[in-house]
């Protein structure tokens, strides 16, 4: 299986453990990883500000970078979201929409895909709060919704329940956005800002060490709002974990 | 027309802590009173995607059964009119009440007429208007539009209603027990009822097959409105009709249930005939919605049937207020109704959502607001309305993003200053990223440089 | 042209492409029991159930009920009142009416909702004006959810219509639950054949 490794420009940019993690891990899962050297971005911050004109050239280059291959995973569900329901900025020749249709996020790869059932190596002895994404909950739907009343489930906590020595926080508003939302979380700083306080404070409430997620652009924003609140409270993507990170 | 600036008004919002704070706790009350009350329900999810069905069947049929309701309302002996806009609507309303010789109308909750601005209009011109819901009532006494379209006053604290009463009703100033407040407004307002020379409501719903205008009120003044005054106008939208009573009681389900929770509002009236001695009038309004059903991406806002999930569910909705949008409609269903009235002055307001997709999710009608939003922000660029730092940091983004080698050289980090990063992660209106949150550590590199380092034994950039 | 033909023919040229009208089923496949189901949900929404015994002498039941109040309006037969409803010439007149009394055509186990009419209101305002609300109703004419009251021949042939499901209410101040905010204060559906 020959997969494309798509590290979204502000993982590349601030966060290389989480595109380091997400490579090794699919490496020990006996994955042949490619990480094409001329990505940037998938376009999203440019198109989810409206403007087409500004993203289609970068969506342009996602394919250029990205086609050809099975499957290409990202560690970020709001780029995965984008890619698979937006990206629209550009001619839908089949090429694009075989990238399209090819790209998932991480832990939909682990589990839908590769059907992982065993992390041997990860263990994590801390209490954490799961931090779905919007982008990940609702549109790529990783858990079930509260506001669906579907039967209960959990991509990520099926993953995260086969890390040894892991504890559950449960946060009050589990479904509840966080408030980065791109380019929202500067343009509408105040209540950015608001739900952020709101959500890290709600997961310190129910008793996490860190806050884990899928999403690092929400990580970034809710440890931002953590430290100016001086909470104890760590942030870790996901991957890390299943990767084997013991902090 | 000036420009809405959303995040500005949330600023002052968000300072009034203890208002905040309680607006985002009740509204999220609401939001899981409807979580559980539909969970009772076994038949939701199916409720819903008739309910939307229904509403797209009508309105790609809507001027068939236009015509059907006036047909039936005029044999029902019921006087129907059309409005082509809010001024229209207005006249019509102030020409039925001026040829009457009307002093005082008592009016219930009506986002239409809120629409229209019919009150003012009625009150230049003489006539006593009275807001008969009690959330309408503090919010006239007070001078304001409603907040939110089902609790027009959720905004306030009860001070501040002990405040608006003290002022304009003279209650007593130090008495601030709901109960008490509510007491003086009953009896402050009952005069009114009898008094009254004509009594006005909107309409939740018009049932094509019956010529009927369903209200939904849980105060009961929507009934005494029109049932004591000798006179009854009732405004409804043309977006409102339901063919078939069938097709009502699908509605009827799921609108209180959505709203607050209830199985139903406490009084759900059909007014179909005048009653003896009565005289009864239908305004069908139009103002821009015949317009609206002929936008693509956009028609379906019109299935809308005003319950306010959407509003309710919404973080930024929570967290902001109703009179932060600067419209009469707000929260996520007022972000994708105003901009068809004024695409300029709401052109901020696409942007005031995080694009979660709650609101989607609780809607009854199945109305894919969250995907509404984002359609409206591309038509706001398209039409030159975005704010220029905004515009300006897209296009810079945009060539940046789209060339690896400029992009290489924009974050290749060495000594990784924070400015060398992505313009548009952290590009600042007036720093806005650092004013509450700390800014992420600096890395000490990037994971590409890591890749060519650790997996390429050649260590080459690309060209 | 007028607006009315105005807005019919911008309807007509903007209607996107024809969506069916779909069947509404009756959705009753698991229908409790209706009494117990009215009677819950009726106290949910704030109102009272009230079980006289079939032998009460109905106008000492209801002297004693409601022992305080001095102006009975009744639209019953059973009950006398201290005023008759036909009594009256305009809605105005039932102001200081502290008691209606009438009889529901029908009720709605899924909402605790009772109908009513001009039929059974005789004057509509009867139902606001009154401080107090005591409806009759019949355990034969409770039908279990809004689909099977709306199939009802009654909204197509009276003139008003109202479910009324427990007395005047608003939550408009702080969330905080009120009784009577503008109509009546209390709401006591008594099961009382026909």
């Amino acid at each position: 299986m020959k997969v494309a490794l798509f590290v979204p420009c502000f993982i590349d940019a601030f966060f290389a453990e989480v595109g380091i993690a997400t490579l090794e891990l699919l490496e020990r899962l006996g994955v042949e990883v490619d990480y094409p050297l001329g990505q940037t971005c998938c376009g999203q911050p440019l198109a989810n500000s409206g403007c087409q004109a500004d993203a289609a050239p970068v969506e342009a280059l996602f394919v250029e970078n990205f086609k050809g291959y099975e499957y290409i995973v990202a560690p970020s569900g709001s780029c995965t979201h984008h890619v698979r329901h937006h990206f629209d900025a550009i001619e839908q020749t089949e090429e694009v929409q075989q990238v399209r249709a090819r790209t998932f996020e991480l832990v939909e790869f682990l589990h839908d895909v590769l059907k992982v059932d065993a992390l041997p190596w990860a263990e994590f002895p801390h209490k954490v709060g799961l931090h779905n994404s919007c982008g990940t909950l609702r549109a790529l739907r990783h858990a079930s919704m509260t506001e669906l009343g579907e039967p209960e489930f959990s991509k990520p906590m099926t993953l995260l329940s086969m890390v040894k020595g892991i504890s559950f926080a449960s946060p009050s508003r589990p479904d509840e956005c966080c408030g980065f939302g791109g380019t929202f979380s500067v343009f509408e700083e105040p209540v950015s800002a608001k739900m952020g306080y709101d959500k890290v404070n709600d997961h310190k409430a129910a008793g996490a060490e860190y806050i884990v997620s899928a999403d690092s652009s929400c990580l970034m924003h809710q440890k931002g709002c953590a430290d100016r609140l001086g909470l104890d409270l760590k942030f870790i993507h996901i991957a890390q974990i299943l990767n084997g990170a013991r902090a | 027309m000036k420009r809405i600036d959303h995040a500005e008004a949330s600023s002052h919002f968000i300072a009034e802590t203890e208002h905040e704070a309680f607006h985002d706790r009740r509204l999220w009350d609401l939001r899981q009173k409807r979580d559980r009350e539909s969970q009772t329900i076994p038949e939701w999810q199916a409720l819903r995607d008739l309910a939307s069905a229904i509403k797209e069947h009508t309105l790609t049929h809507l001027a068939g059964y236009l015509e059907q309701f006036e047909a039936k309302a005029k044999a029902n002996g019921v006087q129907v009119h059309w409005a082509l806009d809010a001024e229209e609507h207005n006249r019509i309303v102030h020409d039925i009440l001026a040829a009457r010789a009307v002093r005082t109308l008592v009016k219930s909750k009506s986002m239409l007429t809120e629409e229209c601005e019919l009150r003012p209009y009625l009150e230049r011109r003489g006539i006593e208007v009275v807001e008969t819901d009690l959330g309408e009532r503090i919010q006239q006494l007070d001078d304001e539009p409603p907040s939110h379209i089902v609790v027009p006053a959720v905004h306030k604290l009860r001070g501040d209603v002990a405040d608006v009463f003290t002022r304009t009703l003279g209650t007593d100033a130090l008495n601030d027990d709901p109960h008490y407040l509510s007491e003086q407004q009953r009896v402050k307002t009952r005069p009114y009822f009898l008094k009254a020379e004509a009594g006005m409501t909107g309409g939740n719903f018009a049932v094509a097959e019956t010529g009927g205008v369903v209200v939904c009120t849980n105060e009961g003044n929507a009934d005494l409105s029109a049932n004591v005054p000798p006179l009854f106008i009732a405004s409804v939208g043309i977006e409102k009709l339901v063919p078939r009573l069938a097709d009502l009681a699908v509605f009827v389900r799921l609108l209180s249930r959505s709203a607050l929770g209830s199985p139903i509002t406490q009084y759900t009236s059909h007014f179909r005939s005048p009653r003896d001695g009565g005289e009864m009038h239908i305004v069908l309004v139009d103002n821009g919605r015949a317009e609206r059903l002929g936008m693509e991406k956009f028609w379906t806002s019109l299935k809308c049937i005003r319950c306010g999930a959407c509003m309710n569910t919404c973080p930024v909705y929570r967290r902001s207020g109703g009179l932060s949008y600067g419209a009469v409609y707000s929260g996520p269903i007022g972000i994708i109704l105003n901009p068809t009235h004024d695409l300029r002055k709401y052109s901020s307001l696409p942007f005031a959502s995080t694009l979660n997709g709650s609101c989607t999710n609780v809607c009854p009608v199945k109305i894919n607001i969250h995907e509404q939003i984002y359609h409206w922000r591309r038509i706001i660029a398209e039409h030159n309305q975005l704010p220029f730092v905004k515009k300006a940091a897209m296009k810079m983004a945009g060539r940046l993003l789209a060339s690896p080698k400029m992009y290489r050289r924009s974050i290749n980090v060495t000594d990784a200053a924070i400015e060398h990063l992505p313009r548009f992660l952290l590009y600042s209106r007036f720093n806005a990223w650092g004013r509450q949150r700390e800014v992420p550590a600096t890395p000490d590199q990037t994971f590409h440089a890591w890749y060519l380092k650790n997996r390429r034994m050649d260590g080459k950039t690309p060209s | 042209m007028s607006s009315r033909d105005m807005i019919l023919e911008a309807v007509q040229r903007n209607q996107p492409p024809a969506a069916p009208l779909p069947e509404v089923p009756l959705f009753d496949d698991a229908a409790e029991p209706p009494l117990p189901r009215f009677k819950a949900s009726l106290e949910r929404m704030g109102g009272k159930l009230a079980e006289p015994s079939a032998d009460a002498d109905l106008a000492a039941w209801v002297a004693e009920r409601y022992s305080g109040l001095r102006v009975l309006c009744s639209a019953v037969p059973e009950i006398a009142g201290t005023r008759r409803i036909e009594a009256a010439q305009a809605p105005k007149e039932l102001e200081d009416v502290e008691l209606a009394i009438t009889r529901a055509a029908f009720a709605v186990a899924e909402t605790g909702s009772i109908y009513l009419s001009e039929r059974e209101l005789i004057v509509n305002a009867l139902g606001y004006l009154t401080q107090h609300l005591l409806v009759l109703l019949d355990p034969a004419d409770i039908v279990g959810n809004l689909h099977h009251a709306f199939a009802r021949p009654e909204f197509a042939e009276a003139r008003y219509s109202v479910l009324m499901s427990g007395p005047s209410a608003t939550a408009d101040i702080e969330g905080v639950l009120i009784h009577g905010a503008q109509g009546v204060r209390s709401l006591t559906v008594a099961l009382v054949a026909k």
